[in-house]
């Protein structure tokens, strides 16, 4: 087994009286696509506040691709590490242009955390655009490079802030409920999306409500109820396990 | 033939835009002389605090942040370049470049603490460092600020460089650059110079990418950290270079007229730059320079008309509609100018936020359309 790009271990983490995770143990391997499920208030968005950095932790440790500590590190250390993450709510540059929403990653994963160089001329940054065109097209936007990424729909926007991701080619890819609000079609449109990116190899940690995603997509699923992982396995055992029924899916047939 | 037009508007290359633009700086002695505006001491205010306005314009225009103290630099650049006078030499280079070099240094020290906060708590942090630059120049500064009669040339001054290279000549020595005097018309196209060196530097600044990050931190920083930038160097860089903009054109201020007082860093001096940007177009290139335009155009000309001039402007009517019209007028004008300011900046405000550049901007839009439609048609009728 190759060596896992993200190892929780141990983490706990409370809020005041609530224990929102007790004792998280997990291992995402590389390629791999490891769903995080489970109901309202089971601590899903904590566990991945913690691992982009915006919460600490109580105790236990979190290392990324093989043993580089995650905890303490500032959002833009983290995702210098290699780690990008797609929101909840779409996260873009909504007074900029599509193509420079995408263009942007680039340079920020091409020249750093910070990097003075006033005078370069952006029109002479032609692999970037290149790039940033390529990405567009891969998530069906090329057409609209030029306008503005306020004005986009809720579903382009969610597929805009894929782009920015994917553009920064990032070894693990967290994505925050990606097809919450959204109609059927795009729905699907997304799965099929994600699919695509999967056939190229990106390690992903999926949050998800929707079963129909989960399902669709998930190498591995883990099942958090009440800030703990209850079960962990493919698909087909998750779906068979007596206690998720019971905790999540409410004995519902699937 | 209109879309190649279209796409020389869309397209302009830095070397079209800084050409056209410095062969509209160094024309003004011309067309702004049928409104009245080609005097040497206007035409200096508009260039120099054009500077101003244009780095202002790199702080609030590509991150967003509002700075409420920026006249500090203003004031620091000013004092700089009379000291720069009075201890080593009345050329102005170096006067310029110590203003530039002394004003960045301090808008890093109050960068550095200011940008720890954003939104309404960043203003007011810039707005306290900058009433207290402003108290210390009249009390703890004084033999730096020389207090309330402002720091002046004197006769007695050290002078190292001019006095080791030529005996001192009788009188007040005047400010000069390599022989060239910095009185009158010369100074104005000193000055302009430097305004044209100064909006490239900006120009480019906009079309880099390190200017597309910070039109991004603007937009959404939370992303910009989420995507991997540090965005607090970015933002006290922002800050540093807009902070060394207004040092130099406070050098500049004193080097067509050597006395540099605290008034010039008092809080109304910070609006006034905000003024000028929101008035002419928050974040464009051209539209803080706009801005110092009509501002100080009403300033300097509006404020100079009196009843005689109106009942002038007015004598070709009879004689009670031209009573009637100077009484209407006269509270806009002279003293009043301010209420004309006031009113236009409402107008702006609430019809075109992105100030007069988006006025232009519209107009322009609106005649290429048409104009595009026109030929369409044409050409189908052929």
């Amino acid at each position: 087994m190759s060596k896992p790009v993200l190892k929780i271990s141990n983490v706990n983490k409370s809020f005041g009286g609530l224990q929102a995770l007790r004792d998280i143990n997990l291992e995402i391997e590389r390629g791999k696509v490891h769903a995080i499920i489970g109901p309202n208030g089971a601590g899903k968005s904590t566990l991945l506040n913690v691992l982009v950095g915006l919460l600490e932790p109580d105790s236990g440790s979190v290392t990324f691709n093989g043993g580089i500590n995650v905890i303490g590190k500032s959002p833009h250390e983290i995702n210098q590490m290699g780690l990008a993450r797609v929101f909840q709510t779409p996260e873009i540059f909504p007074d900029l242009s599509l193509l420079e929403n995408v263009m942007i990653p680039a340079f920020s994963k091409r020249d750093g955390a910070f990097h003075f160089q006033l005078f370069r001329s952006l029109a002479s940054e032609t692999k970037i655009t290149q790039e940033a065109k390529e990405v567009l097209a891969s998530v069906g936007m090329e057409a609209k490079a030029d306008e503005t990424a306020g004005s986009l729909s809720r579903g382009d926007k969610r597929r805009l802030e894929l782009a920015m991701c994917l553009i920064q080619h990032p070894d693990l890819l967290l994505l925050d409920e990606p097809t919450a609000g959204m109609a059927r079609h795009d729905t699907n449109k997304t799965i099929e999306l994600l699919k695509q990116i999967k056939e190229g190899g990106m390690t992903k940690i999926i949050i998800e409500h929707d079963m129909h995603v989960v399902f669709s997509l998930a190498d591995t699923i883990s099942v958090l109820s009440q800030g703990a992982i209850i079960a962990s396995g493919i698909p087909d055992e998750i779906r068979g396990n007596p206690i998720v029924q019971e905790a999540y899916l409410g004995g519902v047939e699937l | 033939m209109m879309k190649r037009l279209m796409n020389i508007f869309k397209k302009q290359s830095d070397l079209t835009t800084i050409l056209l633009f410095a062969a509209g700086v160094l024309t003004m002695p011309i067309w702004l002389d049928p409104i009245g505006a080609n005097y040497p001491d206007l035409l200096q205010k508009f260039v120099i605090f054009g500077i101003f306005a244009v780095g202002y314009n790199i702080l609030f225009g590509l991150t967003g942040y509002l700075s409420f103290g920026h006249a500090v630099f203003l004031g620091v650049g000013s004092y700089t370049a009379v000291w720069s006078f009075k201890l080593f030499t009345m050329n102005v280079l170096p006067a310029m470049l110590f203003a530039t070099l002394i004003s960045g240094l301090i808008a890093a020290a109050i960068g550095f603490v200011s940008m720890r906060r954003s939104g309404i708590y960043f203003s007011i942090l810039t707005l306290a460092f900058a009433q207290m630059f402003y108290n210390l120049a009249y009390s703890v500064l004084i033999p730096i600020t020389n207090g309330e009669t402002g720091l002046q040339l004197r006769m007695h001054d050290i002078r190292i460089i001019d006095n080791y290279f030529s005996d001192p000549v009788p009188g007040l020595p005047s400010t000069e650059f390599f022989g060239m005097s910095m009185n009158g018309y010369s100074g104005f196209y000193f000055c302009a110079v430097v305004l044209i060196l100064a909006f490239y530097v900006a120009m480019k600044i906009f079309r880099s990418p390190f200017g597309l990050k910070l039109k991004a931190i603007k937009s959404n920083q939370h992303r910009m950290r989420y995507i991997g930038s540090d965005t607090r160097p970015y933002l006290i860089t922002a800050f540093i270079i807009s902070g060394m903009f207004a040092g130099l054109a406070g050098a500049l201020l004193a080097v067509t007229d050597p006395l540099a007082g605290a008034e010039r860093m008092q809080w109304t001096a910070s609006g006034e730059v905000i003024l000028m940007t929101i008035l002419g177009g928050v974040g464009t290139l051209f539209g803080p320079l706009i801005g110092v335009g009509v501002i100080k155009y009403l300033e300097n000309i509006f404020s100079a008309i009196n009843d005689a001039v109106l009942h002038n402007f007015f004598s070709f009517m009879p004689l009670w509609a031209e009573n009637l019209l100077v009484a209407i007028t006269a509270p806009f004008v002279g003293e009043g100018w301010h209420l004309t300011l006031g009113i236009l900046f409402m107008v702006i405000i609430i019809f075109l936020p992105g100030g007069l550049m988006e006025g232009f901007q519209k107009i322009k839009t609106r005649y290429l359309t048409k104009s595009m439609k026109d030929s369409e048609s044409t050409t189908k009728q052929e």
